[in-house]
């Protein structure tokens, strides 16, 4: 088996009384959609946020490309590739759609401490980020600005966004969080083709959209991880069906 | 959008307009106010990169206006008295030339706004404000209570320093030294807001997360923002310290502060011109009303009112539209 991508190991976080991430270990392989489910408040986003490097851990580890990166800080780890999708929407609302993507790239090519040339001057860059829009399908909306593009193209404006750290992978929070039914087949076939640019660690309510794409699924309840497996097994799991899918599909 | 840089360039040329008037005129007095309007636009320049494109509300720019006027002060008053600063281990001794004076304002300037920026940006918000009000209030109650260079009373300087080639004693001369100065930060200004730094300070303002997200550490970037900031502010107080040939610590204090604060706020925040019209606004409205109250500054006061609550682009958002030109 190849080495995975992204490893977590033993990941603890308590706030107070709270145990919101209890001990949890996941791997994410080269090539594979692994999506992450849970009811509301089982500490998916807290799990998410201490793999970004947003929340520090109060034990174990992560280690991103064989490195362990647990105690990096959020811009380091995006540096080195791990490209983020948020629950709401991140995006900086007074720029254009380009303008954004282009601040991506100088993000991730370390090159934003230059302070006299133009930033939107470099004919390279500005290719890239349109080849970027156009694997989005927001190329026709460039000229536009962030706050006024509409709420399903800024979720594809994000994933543009991560696509210019040129990712090794893909953290992606709910991306079809509040989109209608077309909304979301267009962003599963676009998630789907993503995959082969780096793998995807998919957060997601939308069970149709997950059973789709995901490679393997895991299943969080309050804080831990209660199963890891194919769609099949997950489907067939009796503490995943009392847990999350329902009592009903049981019968 | 297309009138900005028409109001820009009018406010701008009036500014060296009324310089020349007045010496054709023979008005020295009209002279030094065009003067000090360019040297308090500069002022205003240096904090709008910070408030402007950074969105830090730095209530302590009075520091490094102060500062430089310091570094001024303290350079001629050893000239002066032709008694050297320090003698061990190396000697330091006075100077009068500008250039030299510039570059020392602006370094003490640089390393106290890496200080203060290194502690006061871990807040953000009412704290970060508070942080550098009280920065700038520690460095003015140091100065009134330290005797070496005049304490309470401040300190002069007989005559204005000197710059190669120019006789800085006549105010036109003098002026178009200032003039030029703002004229190359408006440039610096305006070439940093379209730079990748500026991009990415200007997306910091807007969404830090995000920022983050991209692997830029907000933080870096507006301690950088932050240096650039007092460094051109700091200039500005070494200009106004050698126009007034006086310097003495109420331009450290929080009114100073306050008072930048309202040329970038009167011009429109943000605007790269904003510091020039709110500064040249400023003026204008102290001659005009001065004569007519003691309290001119109740109207001033009003007038903010206006500009926060209602034509929030400031006198440039008034004459150019409220849209900020972007790329």
């Amino acid at each position: 088996m190849t080495d995975p991508v992204l490893a977590v190991h033993g990941l603890t976080k308590s706030f107070g009384a709270l145990t919101a991430c209890d001990g949890v270990s996941l791997d994410l392989r080269p090539g594979e959609i692994h999506a992450l489910i849970g009811p509301n408040g089982a500490g998916k986003s807290t799990l998410i946020k201490q793999i970004a490097g947003e929340i520090a851990p109060d034990a174990g580890t992560i280690h991103f490309l064989g490195r362990d990166v647990t105690d990096l800080d959020a811009a380091a780890r995006a540096r080195m590739g791990l490209g983020r999708s948020f629950q709401i929407s991140a995006v900086i609302p007074e720029f254009t759609v380009l303008q954004n993507v282009i601040l991506a790239q100088l993000g991730a090519e370390g090159r934003v401490f230059r302070f006299l040339r133009a930033a939107l001057s470099d004919r390279r860059a500005l290719g890239r980020a349109r080849d970027q829009l156009e694997r989005v399908r927001l190329a026709h909306r460039l000229a536009d600005r962030a706050s006024e593009i509409s709420h399903g193209e800024r979720r594809r404006l994000e994933l543009a966004m991560a696509l210019a750290l040129r990712p090794r992978a893909f953290l992606l929070d709910e991306p079809m969080a509040g989109m209608g039914a077309e909304g979301v087949v267009d962003m599963t076939a676009l998630l789907d083709s993503l995959r082969f640019e780096a793998p995807i660690l998919l957060i997601e309510h939308d069970m149709d959209a997950v059973f789709a794409l995901a490679d393997r699924i895991s299943v969080l309840v309050y804080g831990a991880l209660i199963a890891t497996g194919g769609v099949q097994e997950i489907k067939r799991n009796r503490a995943v069906q009392r847990a999350y899918l329902g009592e009903e599909e049981v019968a | 959008m297309k009138r900005e840089p028409l109001v820009n360039a009018a406010l701008f040329l009036s500014l060296p307009a009324v310089a020349l008037w007045a010496v054709s005129t023979d008005e020295p007095f009209t002279i030094t106010l065009a003067t000090r309007t360019a040297i308090l636009a500069l002022a205003g320049v240096g904090l709008n990169i910070a408030l402007g494109q950074g969105g830090l509300v730095s209530l302590g720019h009075a520091a490094f206006f102060g500062l430089g006027g310091y570094a001024m002060g303290v350079l001629a008053s050893h000239a002066q008295t032709q008694t050297p600063i320090l003698e061990w281990p190396v000697l330091i001794e006075g100077a009068t030339s500008m250039p030299l004076i510039w570059l020392v304002a602006m370094a003490v300037s640089a390393l106290a706004a890496l200080g203060i920026g290194a502690l006061s940006l871990r807040t953000s918000g009412v704290y970060f404000i508070m942080i550098t009000l009280a920065f700038g209030q520690m460095l003015y109650y140091f100065a009134i209570s330290w005797p070496a260079y005049g304490g309470e009373d401040g300190l002069s300087i007989h005559l204005r320093n000197s710059f190669p080639g120019l006789n800085t004693l006549d105010p036109i001369q003098f002026f178009g030294l200032c003039f030029v100065l703002l004229c190359a930060a408006l440039l610096l200004s305006a070439r940093l807001k379209r730079s990748p730094f500026g991009l990415a300070l200007n997306a910091a303002r807007q969404n830090p997360l995000r920022v983050r997200a991209v692997g830029v550490r907000p933080f870096s970037l507006r301690l950088t923002a932050f240096v650039i900031s007092g460094v051109i502010t700091g200039l500005a107080g070494a200009l106004f310290a050698d126009l007034n040939r006086f310097v003495s610590p109420s331009m450290l204090s929080w009114h100073t502060s306050g008072e930048i604060i309202v040329f970038v706020l009167l011009g429109g925040v943000g605007r790269l011109f904003g510091p020039v019209a709110g500064a040249g606004l400023y003026i204008l409205l102290e001659q005009l009303l001065d004569g007519v109250s003691d309290y001119w500054q109740v109207f001033l006061g009003a007038l903010l009112l206006t500009v926060v609550l209602i034509a929030r682009g400031g006198l440039i958002g008034a004459l150019a539209g409220s849209e900020v030109a972007h790329d």
